[in-house]
């Protein structure tokens, strides 16, 4: 039997991978899409708040009205596509071939393919990693299984809740239980200010009174059975707990909003090497890896605040593959590292050419007001009014500007006043 | 001198989220709007020192689709203190598949003047 050797596979059926898929497609390639639940659409799909797609469609969206855009017109593309596909190994057979085995409701499946594109998201971290101790209740949930429960199944997880992490996601799942009739006791944050955007702690935190305990750590989850309380303590400058303040709250449930991690263990398997800043793979400016064919986007590339950026990175993969299936390879021989300066947490791409024009995508450490964004190698300055960890800050470059380096390139984040 | 009330606050209606300072008189009308990037900043500060409203979304539950629900917004902001009675009454609808993205499900929720529409579609199983 005949199998069909794909210009290009696609791991991952959320925005970054629909919007590969589709500009692939676009471009004429012979485009696979996997996606590993049984519905298309990824996070968005259970997002049932406004605020998607502001830059790419001009319009305030709901996650799921977003995404429905991408997936209907994949579907009205008639890419092939397969549900309830989970990916589990890719062999790098050579730089044009990779061969990928795949867990379908059929049983084992192989694929080939030219190019791959990674975009299977993030996985959420667990209250073990951020040192809580205690039993494994129920009652514990990351944010991702309560939305799921709530806002794909119709079912409440609680009724008395205490949120982890004052991110985006840990507001917007307060606001979420607080309208459906629950009562938030407390969202609890490290940090001295929250980690979410003001519009966040605004419309999901206060608009419902709901307690922000900042500079606080929960230490341990407490019940018989199931959930009963939380303790938590303040904490200091050093992040350190402040012994004497611990305090326990009652609740029923609790919900770990404690952040997103790229997943990329497939990935690192076959030697793909990973950013400790970024906790992703390094790649050059086609969101490329270091292994030549495997492509990523989104939220296994980088934790993105803003779909509009995953939207973005999906379709440059998408590019990049196209650039790689006609020339057999990515044709550049000679790339410029990108290099963090002061105040940058995280960036990609970590390599540029010259050759393209390539949005810089980076997080500062601390937050400032008036800075200017300086890339010293090629004179190039940008003033921004304000810089938030929480959000991420995106930057073109143009290529005139990127040849002006000679082999690097360094992003500092710098105050202007 | 003036009397007048400075309040800071933050505009929410798009993630650029501008601080804002609003002058207010005695008589509670705003008479001055700074810090926003665009018009629509001074008419969000008009609007939440006088009437707050906000966009409520919920789901609904869906018989005989593969989803178990879809997802619904007021397709306006609605008042904040009519927040409580609009979800009420989204709390007593059941819809039966097929249902399409968009759909408007009730009227004038809650006598306000917004409209409860889909935001998801559910399919016939
Ligand atoms: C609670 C919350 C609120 C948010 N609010 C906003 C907002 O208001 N505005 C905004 O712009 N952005 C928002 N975001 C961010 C946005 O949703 C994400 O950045 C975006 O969904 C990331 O897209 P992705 O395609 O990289 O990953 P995902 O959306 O996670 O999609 C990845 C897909 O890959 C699949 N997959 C994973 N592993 C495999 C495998 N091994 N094999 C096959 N398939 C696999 C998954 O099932 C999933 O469908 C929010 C995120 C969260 C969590
Ligand atoms: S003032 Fe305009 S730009 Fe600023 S947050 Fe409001 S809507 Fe956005």
């Amino acid at each position: 039997m005949m199998t069909t050797k794909y210009d290009s596979i696609i791991i991952g059926g959320g925005p970054a991978g629909l919007a590969a898929a589709i500009k692939a497609k676009e471009l004429g390639l012979n485009v696979l899409l996997l996606e590993n639940r049984d519905v298309l659409g990824g996070i968005p799909l259970q997002c049932l708040h406004p605020g998607f797609g502001l830059h790419y469609f001009k319009e305030d969206l709901t996650g799921t009205e977003f995404i429905y855009r991408f997936i209907d017109k994949f579907q009205k593309m008639g890419i092939e596509y397969f549900t309830n596909a989970h990916l589990t190994e890719i062999e790098n057979i050579s730089d044009t071939e990779k061969r990928i085995k795949v867990i379908t409701s059929k049983g084992l499946q192989t694929f080939t393919a030219k190019t791959i594109i990674y975009a299977t998201g993030a996985r959420e971290r667990h209250l073990y990693e951020i040192g809580v101790t205690g039993k494994r209740l129920p009652g514990i949930f990351t944010a991702g299984e309560a939305q799921t429960m709530m806002d794909v199944y119709g079912i409440m997880p609680g009724k008395e809740i205490v949120i982890v992490g004052s991110g985006d996601v840990g507001l917007i799942m307060a606001r979420r239980f607080a309208l459906e009739g629950a009562t938030v006791k407390a969202v609890i944050e490290l940090m001295p200010f929250p980690g979410g955007l003001t519009r966040n702690v605004v419309q999901c935190l206060d608009d419902f009174g709901i307690p922000l305990y900042l500079s606080h750590a929960v230490t341990r989850v407490e019940g018989d059975s199931t959930v009963e309380k939380v303790i938590i303590s303040e904490v200091n400058e050093r992040l350190e707990i402040k012994e004497g303040t611990e305090k326990e709250i009652k609740c029923d449930t609790v919900v770990v909003a404690a952040g997103l991690v790229p997943y990329i263990k497939i990935l690192e398997k076959i030697g793909v090497v990973k950013d400790q800043a970024t906790r992703g793979p390094i790649v050059n400016e086609y969101l490329e890896t270091l292994i030549p064919g495997v492509f990523t986007a989104g939220n296994a590339l980088v934790i993105n605040d803003l779909v509009d950026h995953v939207v973005e990175q999906g379709e440059l993969a998408a590019f990049g593959a196209s650039e790689f299936v006609k020339n057999e390879g990515i044709p550049t021989r000679k790339w410029k590292r990108v290099f963090r300066g002061r105040n940058v947490r995280l960036l990609v791409p970590h390599y540029v050419s010259g050759e393209n024009d390539v949005i810089i995508y980076a997080r500062v450490s601390r937050p400032m007001n008036k800075v200017k964004v300086r890339f010293p190698e090629i004179n190039k300055e940008v003033r921004l009014p304000v810089v938030k960890p929480a959000e991420m800050i995106s930057i073109k470059l143009k290529k005139e500007e990127i040849q002006r380096a000679v082999d690097r390139i360094t992003m500092e984040v710098l105050s202007n006043e | 001198m003036s009397n007048n009330e400075k309040r800071l606050m933050t505009c929410i209606v798009c993630p650029l989220g501008c601080e804002l300072e609003v002058e207010i008189d005695e008589n509670g009308n705003v008479v001055a709007v700074t810090g926003n990037t665009c018009p629509k900043g001074k008419d969000y500060a008009i609007q939440e020192v006088t009437a707050p409203k906000r966009v409520v979304m919920s789901v609904v539950y869906v018989k005989g689709s593969i989803f178990p629900t879809v997802s619904v917004k007021t397709n306006k902001p609605v008042l904040k203190s009519k927040i409580f009675d609009v979800m009420k009454e989204i709390s007593n609808i059941t819809l039966e598949a097929p249902v399409e993205i968009g759909q408007i499900i009730i009227k004038n929720v809650a006598g306000t003047d917004a409209d409860i529409v889909t935001t998801r579609p559910a399919p016939k199983k």
